[in-house]
């Protein structure tokens, strides 16, 4: 909401700096974005009064003009402007003036004609966007008087953002009630005469619907001169408020919505036919709205009609048939209360938003339509002429909800505030605000608010408006009391800190990438998902909701290689969103990205790229915090954006846990990437131990290593061979550690040698020689009888 | 025996000259060896008469002894000097860098969740989380927002369907907890909230720290004390300035919008607070009773407060970060800044 400080101070002498009252409304709730001058800086201008004009000798377009500045002596100008004429009043910029941006005038020569000054536009004067001639001053202005203060220049808007629940600070007297409140000073109210009707024609209203509508004026003005101009005070007041002109009959209706709050709607009566129906639309019904679109009505919009048809959208906005222009001579004024449920929402639905909707879908007050109705036909007889028939004011039978009481608990408040304010002031700040107070009863008052407080309902609303105005700063600060307790904590799920701080330890970043992702990319790595689609998104690269978090993860490895960062680390924690037959799932996921250099450049070791295993010792670090690293199963299994040979899904008790592997050398290509790209993602619910950790005894005796080689199928996996061994070994092997893996020459075709070093130890007694040789002879014999291992000759 | 104390002297002149363990070793074996000049003489002893064999017997001795500590005394003076040479071939330079893996380090965003997460956690209040799909209940209706409502207006959603949507706050997760029943509560809700609009200033995806108090006896007052400290512990500033303003949330009553004096020209005024002196970080205010109604808590007998915080807001104030998206860029430059 913009506000002229000037009109402001018509209706609340404030006594106050622009910023100090900024200040002042911004810790009452009416958050002050900005204060600006409503005029750029220029001076040396004064009124002109134009006596002769004559022709150039020299030049079409230029006039040299005889100006009157109250000098006592006539100015030479020469102007360019088409409107001047003889007799006009308009700004001149003397000898001297500075325009806005710094602009010097001079005494020049035109075209051989000497000139002492400059006639202005609004537009040089930093007042209007475009101008096409001079701006007309009015005939009364004294001529030599400084335009800046014929105009009033040295006035600032007053920018302020309202929340939705201040609708009765949507006009200038609205801001000014709330400032009288905030600085105790009286309000200058209006005096609105009823403007006496010179004829008695009125034009039917019929208000069918009653809930939505409640009440509808209307006024017929008969002959007016849509000619007229609006008075630059007019003018510039609109302007100032951020309203363009749009000639006489539409500013006086803007006019009066920014002055008193209250939308009103101009319809030319040439256009009206039988009589006004407020009614719902019905299905089918079409409108031509002023802006020039035609939109199709629901039964949900609220529609001003006559016997022909819909004429406008009730509360938002005029239809293209039956609004006033240029050539209107008759005029059917309305100012009407419309209901916020009848409003809300149905602007949006059309793609809309007017002053008037957003005025009427937050609340006006329905005692302002007869006073908007007066000042507006006051306003207009006095621009544009003509007759005034009388106010038709309709009422709907069971009549305008009346504002209910509402019970007020001093102790409430000192309740929720955990602060003592004096009962006394409490009951003023009320009154203050336009509330009415019943307080016989001292425990539990009667608080009935204004009418134009929509947003006043219950106990709580009434309290803070209390806080509000006394002060939140002048309200106590205190800790609240704390009854300490312990909770308990479960340590065998891992915690997300640790993970996190696990990887971070291990050389990886962490990312945080956007939940919605590239549709196509979302396909191209999980092409067996059909991921939840936003409706609207903001683009459509940005359009499906994750299934896996390896989308964001490789855009922003994308983004750092096209940046010259070849070496590749990257985790993110969050939630995957995967349809299922049972509901989407939100599933908390880990996944990692790793290309380029497993190390970072330096001396003393040859680089080396990552591979698969380097990331699954990463994978088998994080496994380890819950204790799983021997208890997950990989099973090499064919994922669609995975290498088929260098992939496995992770199974923890048969269940599916996650993924890991290489990219699919085919999906690398389509994603620009230049080398191997390793991923793996897991759920981080799955990271949890078993069983809570327990103490396993030591042995304090030596320990026996012996190592196998093994000559094992080819196709046998490192995991089933040393499976059969922990299966095969009796307990005094306590671990088994794979050490190397040979293929090559000096095997038998298809075989490979795997190298495995088995730690022998009791937990009461020195191993002997014979007693561990027994034991290493069951291991061979067994994996030579059940899987057909040889050692290694 | 002028001989004697001649071989001597020369003797310690050459173990004194010596210059290696291996000349040394000849040395010693040159005057004590089985053949040494020193073992000759003592062996000549015995053709001399008893009398002198005996006082000649006592100079050879000594001569021997002094030899012996003589050899004894640069043997050690070699070895030091042998291993001093040995350990100076070995030294490093200790300038050059160490190798291996270098370390990782936590999204600044992490990084700020976490330091609230700690500091709120002393005054009791536990981490809990929210789905980000939601329904359009929790996400508005029973947060007092229903359809229609302006306020609707300033969450630009982003919907799936007429009834599901991303939440565009974390407030959903206070009706969840309160919802669950048990009281009282001491909560806050980090996690990703969503909002269709993307500009300079703005990212359709965002982060918010939402924290919730309900128990008998809550005030107003309260909600000053505990965001006043933890605002003031955030910032490591013991005298900052906050002050609260009066604001609209339709879940809150009263509501406030939280300032703090500005963290970079301390209320000075420049760029950052838009010359106020002021930085808007938080919207907070007392549980309104629609909401306590919809969870079917009794709002006589208990009150409770709400507030909620921008983290990326935190983190760019608190880290100087002066560009919304480089969150979002996970540009490994940006990222290697914060750990
Ligand atoms: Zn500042």
């Amino acid at each position: 909401m913009k506000i002229s400080n000037e009109w402001l101070q018509s209706w609340v002498d404030h006594g106050l700096t622009p910023e100090a009252l900024g200040h002042r409304l911004t810790m009452a709730g009416l958050e002050l974005d900005a204060i600006t001058p409503v005029a750029a800086e220029f001076s040396g201008v004064v009124v002109g009064r134009v006596q002769r004009v004559q022709a150039h000798p020299d030049a079409d377009k230029l006039r040299v003009c005889e100006v009157d500045d109250g000098s006592g002596t006539l100015q030479q100008v020469v102007c360019g402007a088409p409107n001047v004429h003889e007799g006009m009043y308009a700004p001149l910029a003397r000898v001297g003036a500075v325009l806005p941006d710094n602009f010097q005038i001079k005494k020049a020569k035109l075209r051989g004609v000497e000139s002492f000054g400059m006639l202005c536009s609004a537009k040089e004067l930093g007042l209007a966007e475009s101008s096409d001639g001079l701006l007309g001053l009015p005939h009364d202005s004294p001529p030599g008087m400084d335009v800046r203060t014929l105009l009033g220049l040295d006035d600032v808007v007053l920018e302020i953002d309202l929340t939705p629940n201040r609708a009765d600070c949507l006009s200038i007297s609205g801001v000014a009630r709330e400032v009288a409140t905030l600085v105790e000073r009286p309000l200058i109210p209006l005096a609105i005469t009823p403007v006496p009707p010179t004829i008695t024609e009125t034009f039917p209203i019929t208000l069918e619907a009653p809930q939505d509508c409640p009440r509808y004026a209307g006024r017929v003005i008969r002959g007016v001169n849509p000619q007229a101009p609006t008075p630059l005070w007019m003018r510039e007041r609109l302007r100032r408020c951020g309203i363009r002109s749009l000639g006489p009959l539409v500013d006086v209706t803007n006019y009066v919505m920014l002055e008193l709050g209250q939308p009103m709607h101009a319809f030319d009566l040439a256009h009206l036919h039988e009589g006004i129906v407020v009614r719902r639309a019905r299905v089918g019904e079409r409108l031509q709205l002023l802006a020039g679109q035609e939109i199709e009505l629901s039964e949900a919009d609220l529609l001003i009609a006559d016997g022909r048809g819909p004429l406008a959208l009730a509360g938002i906005m005029g239809g293209d048939m039956s609004g006033v222009d240029e050539t209107t001579r008759d005029v059917f004024l309305e100012s009407a209360h419309f209901s916020p449920q009848a409003i809300a929402g149905r602007a949006r639905s059309h793609g809309l938003h007017t002053d008037a909707s957003h005025r009427f879908e937050r609340g006006v007050d329905p005692q302002l339509p007869v006073q908007a109705l007066e000042r507006a036909t006051a306003l207009l007889l006095e621009i544009v002429g003509g007759q005034a028939g009388p106010v038709h004011d309709v009422i709907a039978p069971q009549g305008i909800a009346q504002p209910a009481a509402i019970a007020l608990r001093p102790a409430r408040v000192e309740q929720l505030l955990g602060a003592q304010i004096p009962s006394a002031q409490m009951q003023r700040l009320l009154q203050a605000l336009g509330c009415r107070l019943e307080s016989a009863q001292t425990a539990t008052w009667q608080v009935w608010p204004p009418s134009f407080r929509f947003d006043l309902a219950i106990e709580e609303d009434l309290i803070e408006e209390v806080a509000r105005v006394y002060g939140y700063d002048q309200l106590p600060r205190q800790m609240p009391p704390l009854q300490a307790s312990i909770r308990a904590q479960d340590e065998r799920q891992v915690s997300i800190h640790a993970i996190r701080r696990s990887l971070s330890a291990r050389g990886y970043r962490e990312a945080i990438t956007y939940s919605f992702v590239d549709p196509a990319i979302e396909a191209l790595l999980a092409p067996e998902q059909s991921p939840l689609s936003l409706v609207n998104p903001i683009s459509s690269e940005m359009a499906a909701m994750r299934t896996t978090l390896w989308p964001g993860l490789i855009k922003a490895a994308q983004y750092n290689l096209n940046r010259q960062q070849e070496r590749i680390r990257l985790f993110e924690t969050g939630l995957s969103f995967v349809p299922t037959p049972q509901g989407l799932q939100q599933q908390a996921q880990l996944a990692v990205l790793v290309c380029g250099p497993v190390l970072p450049e330096q001396w003393g070791s040859a680089a080396r790229p990552v591979d698969f295993f380097d990331l699954k010792g990463d994978l088998q670090a994080v496994l380890a915090l819950a204790g799983l690293e021997q208890r997950v199963v990989y099973q090499a299994q064919t994922h669609p954006a995975l290498h088929p040979g260098q992939s496995a899904r992770l199974l923890l008790d048969e269940q599916p846990i996650g993924c890991l592997g290489a990219l699919h050398p085919q999906v690398q290509a389509q994603l620009d990437l230049p080398g191997a790209v390793y991923v793996f993602e897991i759920a981080l619910d799955r990271l949890r131990r078993s069983t809570q950790v327990r103490y396993q005894e030591q042995s304090r005796f030596p320990l026996i290593r012996r190592d196998l080689a093994l000559l094992v199928d080819q196709t046998l996996s490192a995991d089933t061979v040393i499976n059969a061994v922990r299966t095969f070994a009796p307990k005094e092997v306590k671990d088994i550690v794979l050490f190397d893996v040979y293929t090559g020459k000096g095997l038998p075709d298809a075989c490979k040698s795997l190298a495995l070093g088995l730690i022998l130890q009791d937990l009461s007694r020195t191993l002997t020689d014979t007693e561990v040789d027994a034991i290493m002879a069951q291991i061979t014999q067994q994996l030579a009888q059940h899987l057909g291992i040889r050692l290694r000759g | 025996m002028q001989d004697l104390n001649d071989v001597i002297a020369t003797a310690l002149d050459e173990i004194k000259a010596c210059q290696s363990l291996k000349a040394l070793d000849s040395l010693r074996v040159q005057y004590l060896g089985k053949k040494g000049i020193i073992t000759e003489q003592l062996k000549s002893l015995g053709q001399l008469p008893p009398e002198q064999r005996r006082s000649d017997g006592q100079r050879i001795n000594q001569a021997k002894q002094t030899l012996t500590e003589a050899l004894e005394q640069r043997h050690q003076r070699l070895a030091e000097q042998a291993h001093q040479q040995t350990l100076a071939a070995d030294t490093l330079d200790v300038t050059l860098p160490g190798r291996g893996q270098e370390s990782g380090g936590l999204h600044p965003l992490t990084l700020t969740i976490e330091r609230i997460e700690h500091l709120l956690a002393q005054a009791g209040f536990s981490v809990v989380e929210g789905p980000e799909v939601e329904d359009d209940y929790h996400n508005f209706e029973a947060l007092n927002i229903p359809a229609h409502h302006p306020a609707r207006a300033m969450h630009d959603t982003f919907y799936f369907d007429a009834s599901t949507l991303l939440r565009t706050h974390t407030s959903p997760v206070q009706v969840r907890v309160m919802e669950s029943g048990q009281l009282p509560i001491r909560v806050i809700a980090p996690g990703r909230v969503y909002r269709c609009d993307s500009d300079m200033t703005h990212s359709p995806m965002f982060h918010q720290v939402e924290g919730l108090l309900v128990d008998e006896g809550i005030t107003f007052a309260h909600l000053r004390g505990v965001l006043d400290q933890f605002l003031q512990a955030f910032f490591e500033q013991a005298d900052l300035q906050t002050r609260f303003r009066p604001s609209y949330f339709p879940f809150t009553e009263p509501s406030a919008e939280v300032d703090i004096q500005c963290v970079q020209c301390f209320g000075q005024g420049c760029r950052v607070c838009k010359h106020t002196g002021w930085l808007e970080v938080m919207g907070c205010g007392m549980v309104h009773p629609n909401v306590f109604a919809h969870v079917g808590i009794d709002a006589q007998r208990y009150s409770g407060f709400a507030f909620g915080l921008g983290v990326e807001r935190m983190a760019m104030l608190r880290y100087g970060v002066n560009d919304l998206r480089l969150f979002f860029d996970n540009d490994i430059r940006f990222l290697r800044q914060f750990a």
